[in-house]
């Protein structure tokens, strides 16, 4: 193990003796240091707890699983699942497959990326919304179709959009107003 | 007395679970003490929500599109009324839908609860597994497959038979037996809908398939767009595994076998055999060469028989009812059923079983209802982004592995997006090259580079600047990316670009000669006009418009400047007065 070419300074109050920030991650590395071939679903954990794949995280891991960084590296941008930047509150999906492009999922993005004032890929600046296509959800008979978080929204046009992100927004307001 | 609810990722995205949530409200209201079930989809997804009540005796009703307002009425008037409210239930021309279908793989689909496995059991779960470990051979399970004639149901359509006897006689003592669930291609949706509605189907078709090769572990790779999938498959694999379906001794044989899931990562090409292979090892999905084959050199280098979900759960049935029974069903070259994603502007789409042999026609006209708002067929695409447009003058065709094939689309594993007369086939042709394009791994030339070079061509035709010659040139590239590239995927990425050329050559005609796009789809080759006759001067238009490229004063005929007109269709979409006209 070595845990070295981490800095700290992190501010929390730890003086950085021996402080992991990846240390959420350690079970993981041990559950499957002994499984050949898991270093997908290794730096799929390692997004599910981060959010994203950062160059720090990626080297933790090359380090960790004795993979070089540049095979780490090499996978993670093989997958359209790895995300590299950190995401909003809310991963806006747009599905791009063929029922949902034939039934007019272009003008449904134009209306996200205008109410959003984001382009694909982007985040919104108050780091609620990100934006991402992605290939087919499967949920073709409902075409056109997006998925916010783990919700799937069908049949959209673009009044019904511009309502599910108010709606969303407006949930998250009175979530924070209550916290 | 229960009441069942769909509960399939389409029944979900269409209000399942408030559905279930309005329910329980209003049962509790009511004072009533009614089991509330989940089942898988049923197919019907343009019906969604469906909600079945089962009556005391048994006796099911079926209510569709079913709101929170409907719940209220059927608590209180159907259940306990006892009133039929038939204008909630499914109508006659829903049960043609179901009706007219042959469901072998979507048998328990929507009607079993995925996520209990005596529900499975109670349908004759495991009986031909059971049959398989205890009564026969490998040379004998291998030639009941045969005598079915069942063909992967992935794409390339590969007798089953064949695949498993050469991973049967390849030397070694380790094997694997893998499922392909990385159901990627866009308008395909039959693995999710089998794996969220009858995961156990498939764990005993690849126990089956195990015990024919050998195998003692097996792999199931799913698409990590597919979370429910996921999470129904491990229930039913940690159940299977409970009830000593899966494990060490099974029926007490002697025989192991288990299975795990792998999430895949998203990358079309994993649907490719080698790619998925490396996928699984934790590298990049890239394709290799083969031979060898995965039967003789698969994952670990050890023989590895490949199958997707679909063909796995057609195993079960055979077993069931026997080799000659499947092959009874079907036509020479295509034996038994195929679930078609019957999806685009069909009015009802949803996924159907169908025997092998009938005619596209049915099952776009009768069993899909037909076109959408009355408009005109103009094509169906089969095969995604490796298949192709099939015109209405093939309508006629019979759907079997050699008749599809010859209209240049392909079987693939079952997509079927109808257009109509809105849907501009050079758009078309440009989507799926853009799908292709992205999702080219980049190991190959022909692959990496031709398919950019065809998007491009595409693209600029789209944009109403396509020079004489480009057809030809489309046509030339086409030829030599089949010939060169290395796997499946670029080798079929041009049958799109080929069947529309074949098919629809007037309308890439009129993008390239015209500039016009007849579908009225492509937005560069538009021009928007305000006629005088119906513009009332409302200013709504000139409003809207991003460019400021509408001029007019008040209650008189507006203008639109086409110089700077940016052609986003806003004042067509917003003209109260049908004053914007577009040609």
């Amino acid at each position: 193990m070595s845990h070295e070419t981490h800095e700290h300074g992190c501010g929390c109050g730890c003086h950085g003796e021996n402080m992991n920030p990846y240390e959420d991650l350690v079970p993981i590395l041990e559950h499957y240091a002994g499984v050949p071939g898991s270093l997908i679903t290794v730096l799929q954990k390692a997004q599910e707890i981060y959010g994203f794949l950062s160059t720090d995280l990626m080297r933790y891991i090359a380090i960790e699983t004795d993979i070089s960084i540049a095979k780490v590296y090499g996978v993670a941008t093989f997958y359209t699942q790895f995300r590299f930047e950190p995401i909003g509150k809310y991963l806006v999906m747009l599905c791009q497959g063929t029922a949902c492009h034939v039934n007019g999922s272009e003008r449904v993005e134009e209306v996200v990326m205008e109410t959003l004032n984001i382009q694909e890929g982007e985040t919104t600046k108050d780091g609620l919304f990100t934006l991402n296509n992605v290939a087919c959800l499967g949920c073709c008979s409902l075409s056109p179709v997006m998925m916010v978080n783990d919700t799937t929204y069908g049949q959209l046009t673009p009044d019904k959009v511009k309502n599910i992100l108010a709606e969303i927004k407006e949930k998250n307001l009175s979530q924070e107003a209550t916290t | 007395m229960k009441i069942v609810i769909g509960k399939g990722s389409c029944g979900i995205a269409a209000g399942a679970n408030i559905i279930q949530s309005a329910f329980v409200e209003n049962l509790s209201l009511k004072g009533l003490d009614i089991p509330i079930d989940t089942t898988g989809c049923i197919g019907a997804c343009y019906l969604e929500p469906i909600v079945d009540v089962f009556d005391d005796k048994g006796q099911k009703v079926t209510f569709v599109n079913v709101t929170t307002d409907n719940v209220k009425d059927i608590v209180e008037q159907h259940i306990l009324e006892k009133q039929a409210l038939k204008e909630l239930q499914m109508t006659e021309a829903d049960m043609t839908m179901i009706g007219k279908q042959t469901r072998i793989v979507l048998k328990n689909s929507g009607i079993i609860d995925p996520e209990r496995i005596d529900d499975y059991l109670a349908v004759d779960g495991y009986v031909a597994a059971k049959k398989c470990l205890t009564e026969l051979t490998p040379e004998e399970i291998i030639e009941t497959v045969k005598i079915a004639g069942l063909r992967g149901r992935g794409g390339a359509g590969f007798p089953t038979w064949f695949k498993w006897n050469a991973a049967f006689r390849s030397p070694g003592t380790v094997k694997y037996m893998v499922c392909n669930a990385d159901e990627g291609d866009p308008g395909a949706f039959m693995d999710r809908s089998v794996l969220e509605s009858d995961p156990h189907a498939l764990i005993e078709g690849m126990l089956i398939a195990a015990k024919a090769i050998g195998a003692n572990e097996g792999v199931v790779y799913v698409r990590a767009e597919y979370p429910l999938a996921i999470i129904r498959l491990q229930l039913a694999i940690d159940q299977a595994r409970e009830h000593g379906y899966l494990g060490e001794n099974i029926f007490d044989t002697g025989f192991d076998f288990d299975l795990r899931i792998k999430a895949g990562a998203g990358a079309f090409v994993c649907g490719e055999e080698t790619a998925l292979i490396a996928s699984l090892e934790g590298e990049r999905g890239m394709p290799r060469l083969k031979p060898p084959f995965p039967a003789q050199k698969g994952y670990w280098n050890k023989p590895t028989n490949i199958n997707n979900v679909e063909t796995f759960a057609n195993v079960p049935w055979i077993f069931r009812n026997g080799g000659e029974a499947y092959a009874a069903i079907g036509t020479r070259d295509s034996k038994g059923t195929k679930v078609f994603a019957l999806t685009g502007k069909i009015a009802h789409g949803g996924l159907v079983e169908i025997p092998m042999g009938l005619k596209l026609r049915d099952v776009i006209f009768e069993i899909g209802g037909g076109i959408k708002n009355n408009k005109e067929f103009k094509a169906v695409q089969m095969g995604g982004p490796s298949g192709g447009c099939v015109p209405a003058s093939l309508l006629d065709t019979e759907i079997d592995y050699a008749g599809i094939t010859k209209t240049g689309a392909i079987m693939g594993s079952g997509g079927m997006v109808v257009m109509d007369e809105t849907t501009c086939m050079v758009d078309m042709a440009r989507f799926f090259l853009d799908f292709t394009c992205k999702e080219s791994c980049g190991k190959c030339t022909y692959c990496r580079v031709g398919t950019k070079r065809m998007l491009e061509i595409l693209t600029r035709i789209t944009k109403g600047e396509g020079a004489s010659g480009d057809i030809d040139l489309l046509e030339e590239l086409c030829n030599k990316i089949k010939e060169g590239a290395m796997c499946g995927l670029g080798q079929t990425a041009p049958n799109p670009i080929l069947t529309t050329i074949k098919y629809f050559r007037n309308e890439y005609e009129d993008h390239i000669n015209n500039k016009k796009c007849t579908a009225k789809s492509c937005k560069a080759l538009l021009t928007y006009t305000i006629s005088e006759e119906n513009c009332v001067g409302c200013g709504v238009c000139k409003k809207k418009c991003p460019a400021k490229a509408i001029e007019g004063k008040k209650k008189k005929v507006h203008e639109i400047n086409q110089a700077l007109c940016i052609k986003c269709g806003k004042c067509f979409a917003n003209c109260k007065f049908d004053a914007v006209c577009v040609d």
